[in-house]
């Protein structure tokens, strides 16, 4: 440091200054601690401040931004030296003569603001000022610094120029970043429009302004587009739209009243929307989804924007807005004349559109009868349309029907198409629009108890077969005259869930508890639990990632009690080799079920990676004790037994934390041991494993909040298809994928699709991460273009080989989705001991997929 | 007194027939060359006799700047150029000069076929007109001699639409000619930097109007399409401008597209077909979606949109035709005008069944949109054409009261002039800006700062240095001006005391100059001399004689003020 302070005072470059100086930051940026090292480098900045090159100045700035210091006024009395506020000096270059440096000024600003100093409230004014810069990276920076002060100080009051009021900094803030929504350049916009929606403290009445915009026609009032529309429906009428000038202005306008220049926050949303960008609009969207989350009114205020959003010509746009209205919809009712053009929609070509309306149907309220008679008629043109959003659509009528029972009520004649007196024909049950329906009513006459008296017989009959074929779309009912079993279930559903859950507790605390039980009975209860908490699984949706965790661990326990329990731990060595492999097994077993459950489920904490590491070092253990005694030899046993001990010791580095927790356990016993192992004989080692395992107690794993298990369901290519796929050996063909991929974080990139041809060749595509969408919180949906090609086979035995065009087809067509869950836990030393096992098979393609984990 | 001189010769408080001259620092450029569609007669062009009765016209203009393709902005340029006589350069950017030759051969077939007139441009003159366009690239300054210089920026409102920034020296006019704030389905919006101009002149047609959100518009207008067409109906879209037939093409075809429709959508042949063929081309000059699709296709190559044939008329079954403009007297005019019976050839009274809806999909700025525009470019003062007197005044009322720059709204013919002082540059020795520069503390761009220099002024240009190579250049020998002045002190004590007590006492008031004691009893400050001597009449008064050279004025004229004040009591 000290020579490159020296050259900096001979040097003459430039270039070369501000290079040291560069030099001078990263030398600083390593010592953070050293006080007086820091203040030596900000003297150094302060001095070379006035270099006529900005490159200089520039890098003074950055380093007096990520140096200087962040208690105010330290004094240095024996130089003499004024007080050196940091701030003060990278304020007055707000007004450097080049925008470089200003815009080095202000990031160095934030630079401070970042490392926690608290920024005056007298740089606001200044920032202001910054705002009508001629250079569109110092106005960037500067808005972005207006944001931050507006943070610090939202509350204090500011005046506004050329009048006596005063208003809140927040309110002023606000009100100058949404004119900088119509900034010339587009890089500010979207700066600008991506901010305002972390304003949240701004006043409501600011906050309306933005969607403000007073049309004005020949210097009369014309109302908008929007305002007439409520009005109609306020009104009762609907729109004619044949009038000539219906839209017409009305009243005059007093000129003087006009304004033409918003002042601050006036229609800034308006402009936003409208952008030529599409990322401004793309900024704007959001930006409003996130104060309308924040304010309700707001929220009924904005609606007619966001739906106007839906008619965007850009798709991300579209889809934005849509996603948008979604996580608003709890503080929103839809008025017909909204819904009419959010069901429009749904008529898109683009399968992401529709799906997303669907989601939003699904959290949407709808304030009459119409609007869901209409939002019905509308979801079953889309059926006959694109007939492949079946499932979609069931769902989101599920979710209407539950919504708003009592509007349904009165449309079930209509919809059932029942009639008084006649009886009317039965319609066809395998109709995908008439289920569509039926889900609509079900799931209404869920929590309206008069409306099973409206159905017709066979709309029972329909029921009973829907109950059992869609359960997971229609509900149980309380069915009058019905015999009672319907209504046996229903009432046992809804409170179901708490004694379920603590029937799982329960379960897991006799199997924890009951640990000094015979052997024999020991395993009988854990086996039991296991079957237990299977079927509850399967039962309880909610719980079955709790349940297979749980259950997972205890096999793994049990697999361990049953190797040991084996005969040939009683008889000498060399006699039953044979027998061993039963042991052998088992800790191969405990292996690949503990990577399972490190990594095939979402939501598990540290404590429960403790658990499942010590269960995996107690099945190394076991491989160990099987080996010595299996093989002939000391000399593979001598690196067996120093690998094991590493093992032992990373354990205990990576998870020093959670000794504590581990009292009594086969580690903890291994840890007090472990001087005496290092110097010990593998023969001695293994034998003193050998009883400390059998001595060890089985640890309590203490149950996650919130775990779910990882999966993936192929929706496409469907398993046995009965066509199957021909190509030409040597050229390409592309196959859809479509599949759903349920709490699998970051799946961009984790997930793989793995192809496996018959020749049992494999091959790996890494998906786009565009090819990833995300409907839902926990979900992911994966829909991709596989490219499959292959030189021909020869020998392999195909079903069918068609040598004439030299093509060759297979029956069964093999495909997985291979998630590489890794480094979350791991240290890189462990990373490259790479295991990988195929797992249980996925429902849908029973056969032919499989899922794997690689760690 | 510089100054800029503007007279429209058409669009001065009206709409049409834009022309407007503009002199500025002795060049004379002319704005758009456009015919007026109210007149048949010889209004219809603008009054080329303004400029000059005899002689050719090449010798008054520099240039001729069209800003885009629609009539009343070049309706009259083969007039201009071969009738009356022009051969000087025309500007325009690529789009207008491939699509304006269609639409004034449009208009002279329209004109001489049609209306039978005479004494009209012929093709060939079109043809010869053409020749003498200069085209221009976005943002690209154009040399048109020495010292004028032009730069067109997007402008929205058709294809190849511009504004124009005409420059000399440092004094500039922008001109906008019809632009667009909004972008709308295949055109950004106009942009300019702020390059603040003297004049802006804008246009003004929608002065007093502040449009809704162009998506109410374009929902409301899909709409309507979609429904009829799912009832089975044909739909009808006249439309007025070439550009909005392309813009209601685009937005029929991404809709179509969108919602997977089947039924055809038919344009007119001749004006819109050949155009269209032209807007593939300039796919750079639309907006930001058709720029981004252009990588997957061209969004002019339409799926959907076929060109019309009669024999399609009969066809069953749901379509969309977009038949062009209705010229007055067709059957069309008569429709949309609200006729609700028809009398066809042959006496036949044909009973008007279809609905007729109206819309509006202009491309000018509203007058937010004017008003964002003249913030951006920040100019001195406004100009307002192209738009009704009536509207203008509230517009210019607003401009002058929002901006506080002077806003002007000349009529046809009449002169604004302009003075301006334009900035002169100076050339300014190295040495003498270092020296300078390294006097001064911190930079601070807000305080005028003095500098000392000789001014040197040979051929029209300037240069600053410093008076020692001013003196080296002209040959002349270096004079020393000092002034000396004597000021009175009531002292009664010796001269040397005095002395002392004047050095004392300026040490005390002037910490960061340098003061000095002399052995020979006189104080300097700087390069200042103070003597001490009594006065020879009244020995209680001492007379100090300060001294000090021309270039030292400040200090010495604050020095004898000071001294001129007194000195303190000595404190003991």
């Amino acid at each position: 440091m000290d020579d490159a302070i020296n050259i900096l005072q001979n040097e003459k470059s430039h270039q070369v200054l501000a290079q040291l100086l560069d030099t001078l930051l990263a030398i600083g940026t390593k010592l953070p601690e050293n006080q007086a090292i820091q203040i030596r480098l900000v003297d150094v900045a302060c001095k070379h401040l006035t270099d006529t090159s900005h490159g200089v100045r520039n890098k003074c700035l950055q380093l007096l931004g990520n140096l200087g210091s962040l208690e105010k006024s330290v004094t240095k009395d024996g130089e003499g030296l004024a007080v050196r506020d940091v701030q003060k000096i990278i304020g007055d270059y707000f007004s450097d003569q080049d925008p470089r440096v200003r815009t080095a000024a202000i990031k160095a600003m934030l630079q401070l603001h970042e490392r926690g100093l608290k920024l005056h409230q007298a740089i606001y004014n200044q920032a202001c000022k910054l705002l009508s810069d001629d250079y569109e990276q110092v106005r960037s920076a500067a808005v972005q610094l207006i944001w931050v002060v507006s943070q610090l100080y939202p509350e204090s009051i500011v005046p506004i120029p050329s009048s006596n009021e005063e208003i809140r900094l927040v309110d002023d803030a606000f009100g100058k970043i949404c004119h900088m929504v119509s900034d010339g350049s587009w890089v500010v916009r979207v700066q600008a429009a991506k901010l305002l929606g972390s304003m949240e403290q701004v006043s409501s009445h600011f906050l309306e302004q933005t969607l403000d915009k007073k049309l004005m026609s020949d210097l009369r009032r014309k109302r908008t587009a929007h305002e007439r529309a409520k009005e109609l429906y306020s009104s009762g009428e609907f729109s004619s739209g044949r009038k000539w000038g219906d839209d017409a202005p009305k009243e005059e306008i007093d000129t003087g009243a006009v304004n033409l220049i918003e002042s601050g926050a006036c229609g800034a949303f308006v402009h936003g929307l409208e952008d030529e960008m599409y990322e401004v609009r793309i900024a704007a969207v959001e930006a409003l989804c996130m104060l309308a989350q924040s304010s309700p009114s707001f929220a009924e205020k904005c609606l007619d924007f966001l739906v106007d959003m839906f008619n965007d010509e850009i798709e991300e746009v579209r889809l934005q807005s849509i996603h948008t209205m979604r996580k608003i919809s709890n503080n929103i009712t839809l008025r017909e004349d909204q819904l009419d053009t959010v069901l429009a929609v749904l008529e898109d070509s683009s399968r992401d559109i529709r799906e997303a309306l669907h989601e939003l149907l699904c959290c949407t309220n709808v304030s009459t009868k119409e609007g869901i008679h209409l939002a019905l008629v509308e979801l079953l043109k889309n059926l006959t349309k694109y007939p492949t959003d079946r499932d979609s659509i069931w769902k989101c009528l599920k979710f209407l029907g539950s919504r708003h029972p009592t509007l349904v009520l009165p449309l079930v004649p209509e919809l059932l198409s029942t009639h008084p007196f006649f009886d009317t024909a039965e319609p066809d049950m395998d109709d995908p629009a008439y289920i569509a329906v039926l889900v609509l009513i079900f799931n209404a006459a869920k929590t309206c108890p008069t409306m099973p008296a409206l159905f017709s017989d066979h709309t029972f009959r329909h029921y009973a077969y829907l109950r059992d074929s869609l359960s997971h779309l229609v509900p149980a009912l309380r069915l009058p005259g019905r015999k009672l079993v319907s209504s046996a279930v229903s009432p046992s559903i809804a409170p179901h869930e708490d004694p379920s859950h603590q029937f799982l507790q329960q379960s897991l605390e006799r199997v924890y508890s009951l640990q000094h039980l015979d052997p024999q009975g020991t395993q009988e209860l854990l086996e039991f639990t296991i079957r237990d908490l299977q079927r509850l699984g399967e039962l309880q949706s909610e719980l079955a990632g709790v349940a297979d965790f749980s259950a997972t661990y205890l096999r793994c326990q049990l697999l361990l009690i049953k190797a040991l329990q084996e005969k040939l731990w009683n008889v000498a060595a060399p006699l039953y080799l044979k027998q061993s492999d039963l042991a052998s097994a088992a800790a191969k077993q405990i292996m690949e079920e503990t990577y399972k459950m490190e990594f095939m489920y979402s939501g598990v904490e540290n404590k429960q990676v403790v658990i499942i590491h010590h269960m995996r070092l107690q099945a190394k253990a076991l491989q160990l004790i099987v080996t010595a005694r299996t093989t002939r030899g000391v000399d593979p046993l001598f690196g067996m037994c120093e690998k094991f001990l590493q093992e032992v010791d990373f354990f205990q580095r990576c998870f020093i934390a959670d000794l504590p927790h581990l009292q009594d356990s086969f580690v903890d016993k291994l840890l007090d041991l472990m001087p005496r192992l290092m110097t010990s004989k593998p023969v001695e080692v293994v034998k003193i494993l050998q009883t400390m395992l059998r001595q060890s107690t089985f640890l309590h794993l203490p149950l996650p909040e919130q775990i779910h298990k990882a999966s993936a369901t192929i929706i496409e290519p469907a398993g046995e298809s009965d066509n199957p796929l021909r190509f030409t050996s040597g050229l390409v063909v592309a196959l859809d994928v479509d599949a759903t991929l349920e709490h699998v974080q970051d799946p961009q990139s984790t997930v793989k699709v793995q192809v496996l041809y018959p020749d049992g060749q494999a091959q790996m595509i890494h998906p786009k991460p565009a090819d990833f969408r995300n409907p839902g919180p926990g979900r992911h949906r994966l829909i991709t273009q596989v490219y499959l090609s292959h030189t021909a086979w020869t020998d392999v035995p195909l079903p069918s080989p068609n040598p004439g065009d030299g093509a060759w087809c297979w029956g069964s067509f093999f495909l997985a989705v291979l998630q590489q869950l890794l480094t979350r836990r791991l240290s890189p030393g462990r990373q490259d001991a790479a295991v990988s096992e195929a797992l249980s098979p996925i429902d849908q393609v029973p056969d032919s997929a499989s899922l794997a984990v690689s760690s | 007194m510089p100054e800029i001189r503007v007279t429209p010769l058409g669009a001065g408080q009206d709409v049409g027939r834009s022309c407007i001259l503009v002199s500025i620092a002795g060049k004379n450029v002319m704005l758009d060359c456009g015919m007026h569609m109210g007149f048949n007669d010889d209004r219809r062009f603008p009054d080329f006799s303004y400029i000059t009765r005899n002689g050719r016209l090449t010798d008054f203009l520099d240039c001729v700047i069209i800003s885009h393709f629609h009539l009343d902005h070049c309706g009259a340029l083969p007039y201009f150029s071969e009738m009356v006589g022009y051969d000087g350069p025309i500007y325009m950017t690529h789009p207008t000069q491939a699509i304006c030759p269609i639409l004034l051969e449009d208009y002279r077939k329209i004109a001489v076929d049609k209306k039978g007139e005479a004494n009209f441009f012929t093709s060939q003159m079109i043809k010869d007109c053409m020749k003498k366009v200069v085209a221009v690239h976005l943002h690209q300054t154009v040399q048109v001699d020495d010292e004028l210089e032009i730069k067109a920026y997007y402008a929205g409102h058709v294809l190849g639409a511009a504004m124009f920034q005409i420059k000399v020296g440092s004094e500039s006019v922008v001109y906008t000619g019809d632009y667009n704030m909004t972008p709308d389905r295949h055109l950004g919006a106009a942009w300019i930097d702020k390059c603040r101009p003297n004049l802006l002149i804008t246009e003004s047609t929608y002065a007093t109007t502040i449009r809704d959100s162009k998506r109410c518009r374009e929902r409301d207008f899909l709409k309507k399409v979609h429904e009829a067409v799912e009832r089975g109906g044909k739909v009808l879209i006249p439309v007025f401008a070439l550009g909005r037939a392309q813009e209601l093409c685009i937005l029929l075809e991404t809709f179509w597209e969108r919602m997977n429709l089947k039924a055809p959508i038919y344009f007119s042949t001749g004006l819109t077909e050949k155009a269209n063929h032209y807007y593939k081309l300039f796919i750079t000059w639309t907006n930001q979606k058709i720029r981004k699709t252009f990588v997957q296709r061209n969004m002019f190559e339409f799926k959907h949109i076929k060109a019309f044939d009669r024999a399609f008329a009969d066809n069953p079954g749901p379509m969309v035709i977009m038949p062009g403009y209705c010229v007055q007297g067709t059957v069309g005019h008569k429709i949309l005008s609200g006729q609700r019976k028809l009398e066809m050839e042959g006496r036949q009274v044909l009973e008007v069944k279809m609905q007729v809806e109206y819309m509006s999909f202009s491309a000018h700025a509203d007058a937010k949109g004017i008003m964002q525009l003249v913030g951006q470019a920040e100019p001195e003062s406004v100009l307002l054409v192209h738009g009704e007197a009536k509207k203008m005044e509230f517009l210019k009322q607003k401009i002058e009261q929002e901006f506080r720059v002077n806003c002007y709204m000349p009529a046809n013919g009449e002169t604004v002039t302009l003075p301006t002082s334009p900035s002169i540059p100076v050339g300014i020795s190295l040495g003498l800006l270092k020296r300078e520069m390294a006097q001064g503390l911190l930079p601070d761009a807000k305080k005028p700062r003095l500098l000392h220099g000789t001014l040197i002024m040979k051929d029209s240009n300037f240069r600053l240095v410093s008076s020692e190579q001013a003196l080296k250049e002209l040959g002349l020998a270096e004079h020393q001006l000092r002034f000396t002045c004597r000021v009175h002190l009531h002292d009664p004590r010796k001269e040397q005391e005095t002395a002392m007590r004047v050095y004392s006492h300026l040490k005390s008031v002037l910490k960061d100059h340098c003061v000095q004691h002399l052995p020979d009893g006189s104080v300097t400050v700087e390069s200042i001399l103070i003597q001490a001597a009594a006065h020879s009449e009244d020995p209680g008064t001492k007379v100090l004689l300060v001294s000090w050279t021309y270039q030292d004025e400040e200090l010495g004229s604050y020095l004898t003020s000071l001294l001129k004040k007194g000195l303190p009591q000595a404190s003991s």
